[in-house]
């Protein structure tokens, strides 16, 4: 059943028909989040925003707007469920997800609503796959309360910088340390593991600095093992804001660029691991 | 008992090795057969293995330059040897630049297949590596075990769709399941599904063409001609089993094809001019 003869009628029962020509689209911005078996799928006239969670302490989110999508229809203002993740991410790659240019799955997602399960219309060179992934309850996800008001300072680097950093962070540290200063060391990323102390400064005037704007020296430390799967997001993304708020609640906000050359969002909330006396 | 071969050309060789590495993928340990015109790989369906039997074909003239051998006795003119594919394959592939590759029957310690290459110098010294790989051999008294599988009556025969689609899809379908229901019908549509609690997937791959048996295969078997074209035959079958046939893949087959004897086995076929491979996966339940 190719997807062109999908019935108009058909078309009618769905609260949520989602196209795109492009199914690795949507499964590498998934792969960024993809750290935990359960996601949250939350559809608005908007587009779509997909939460994983890790115990209460991390939050990923993945923005998809409306407008990447070829064809996308929402009959209600909201429409939520929850699925598992690593079956979504093995079904849009049902075909090899190959990176061939010209050789490409092409993803017709529809969902006809509460207990339904999500179906997937998947088809490359003539070739069609029709996955049902049974839908659970939607779980309320954890509001971290991180507001724009209360950020106390905020730095854009281009993602390059920070992915060096990363590839070379000492994993054995159990947390990571961030220090965001208007004075000396401006921004800094710290270790503590097996092989001694690390520091990674960020002059405030490099190029790989977008933006600067820091209104108080913080130092905060967070949980390696919680930061670990952002690297997936770094991975793919071109550029990365990271802010910090008055309790020491981080935010990572990564821009990601599609091979269509459009842009989606990625963001990563953490709690801080503990209070670390200010000097 | 007697067995030597001799193979010149490289592209024998690479041929020979591929079909060899391929059988390796398959199965452990199995059966070679040899005669005086043929030899062959053979895994007889027994419990051990999950019931997947296998039959490999090679005509010996299209690889081997010179090949000689004597049987057990002039009546039995065979040779049926218990081989490991892997130690084959692996010995094969350290000589692919050999000017010249011999494969001897030998006692040494105990049976082997001795495989002796002569590798190119720049001096006029020659170089011989020689493997020896253990081999068992089997006793006249077993050699039924080992015969050609017959035909299966089965209910429908299809072309199967490229390979290396067929194994993007069940090594993601392996991913989400144990099991896997293969079905097909005679207007050349064929079905890959997978049903978990979680998931339900499908895979419908369609013009794949029915393989004329001609009159011999049909004529006795009319229920198949007047099959309702669109009517499934479908088998349910351990997703690790076809994963191993499609993952094994080194010879690019010219035909391959699949029949499906309903709820009873798949017989997948793969056809490349001078080599068979027919695979048997039986159903479970």
């Amino acid at each position: 059943m190719p997807l062109s003869t999908q019935s108009q009628g058909e078309d009618e029962q769905y609260v949520l028909v989602a196209s795109l020509d492009h199914a690795r689209n949507l499964s590498n911005i998934l792969k960024a989040i993809t750290f935990k078996d359960h996601a949250i799928f939350n559809a608005t006239p908007n587009g779509l925003k997909v939460t994983v969670e890790d115990s209460k302490c991390l939050q990923a989110n993945a923005f998809i707007q409306s407008k990447i999508f070829q064809e996308f229809t929402i009959k209600e203002d909201m429409v939520g469920f929850q699925v598992n993740l690593t079956v979504l991410l093995d079904c849009l790659n049902i075909f090899g997800g190959s990176t061939t240019p010209g050789v490409s799955t092409a993803l017709r997602m529809c969902y006809k609503g509460y207990g339904y399960p999500l179906t997937l219309f998947l088809e490359e060179g003539g070739v069609v796959t029709v996955c049902k992934i049974n839908t659970q309850e939607p779980e309320e996800p954890v509001d971290f309360e991180f507001c724009s008001t209360n950020v106390t300072n905020k730095v854009i680097l281009q993602s390059e910088s920070l992915k060096e950093a990363f590839s070379e962070l000492d994993m054995t540290s159990e947390v990571l340390q961030i220090t965001m200063s208007p004075s000396q060391p401006y921004f800094r990323l710290s270790t503590f593991g097996n092989s001694g102390n690390a520091h990674y400064d960020y002059p405030k005037d490099s190029d790989m600095m977008e933006l600067f704007k820091c209104t108080k020296t913080q130092t905060n430390r967070y949980k390696m093992s919680l930061l670990k799967p952002s690297t997936k997001a770094l991975a793919l993304s071109c550029k990365v804001s990271v802010r910090t708020d008055s309790r020491g609640f981080l935010s990572l906000q990564y821009l990601v660029r599609n091979d269509d050359g459009q842009i989606c969002f990625v963001e990563y909330y953490c709690c801080p691991d503990e209070d670390v006396a200010e000097d | 008992m007697k067995f030597r071969g001799k193979i010149m050309d490289v592209a024998c060789l690479n041929h020979f090795t591929r079909v060899i590495t391929t059988i390796s993928k398959l199965t452990k340990m199995c059966v070679l057969r040899l005669t005086p015109d043929n030899l062959f790989f053979v895994l007889s369906g027994k419990v051990a293995n999950g019931g997947v039997s296998m039959w490999c074909e090679l005509s010996q003239e299209n690889f081997f330059d010179e090949f000689q051998m004597e049987g057990v006795s002039p009546e039995d003119n065979e040779i049926c040897l218990e081989v490991t594919p892997e130690n084959l394959s692996r010995a094969l592939k350290t000589v692919q630049n050999a000017k010249a590759v011999k494969l001897k029957l030998t006692k040494k310690h105990c049976p082997c297949l001795t495989i002796a290459a002569e590798l190119p110098t720049l001096s006029s010294v020659s170089r011989i590596v020689t493997h020896d790989v253990p081999v068992d051999v089997i006793p006249r008294r077993l050699w039924h075990e080992f015969k050609e599988p017959s035909m299966p009556d089965f209910d429908v025969s299809i072309y199967l769709p490229p390979l290396k689609t067929m194994k993007n899809v069940v090594d993601r379908m392996k991913n989400l399941s144990n099991f896997l229901v293969m079905e097909a019908n005679l207007n050349g549509e064929m079905n890959l599904k997978i049903d978990t609690d979680l998931v339900s997937v499908t895979t419908h791959f369609k013009d794949l063409g029915n393989p004329p048996w001609g009159d011999e295969a049909s004529q006795d078997r009319g229920p198949s001609q007047i099959r309702d074209p669109d009517a499934m035959a479908q088998t349910r079958v351990d997703i690790r089993k076809l994963q191993q046939f499609l993952m094994g893949q080194q010879v690019n087959p010219s035909k391959a094809m699949c029949n499906i004897v309903h709820e009873r086995v798949v017989h997948l076929i793969l056809l490349h001019e001078d080599v068979s491979l027919q695979y048997f996966i039986p159903a479970v339940a």
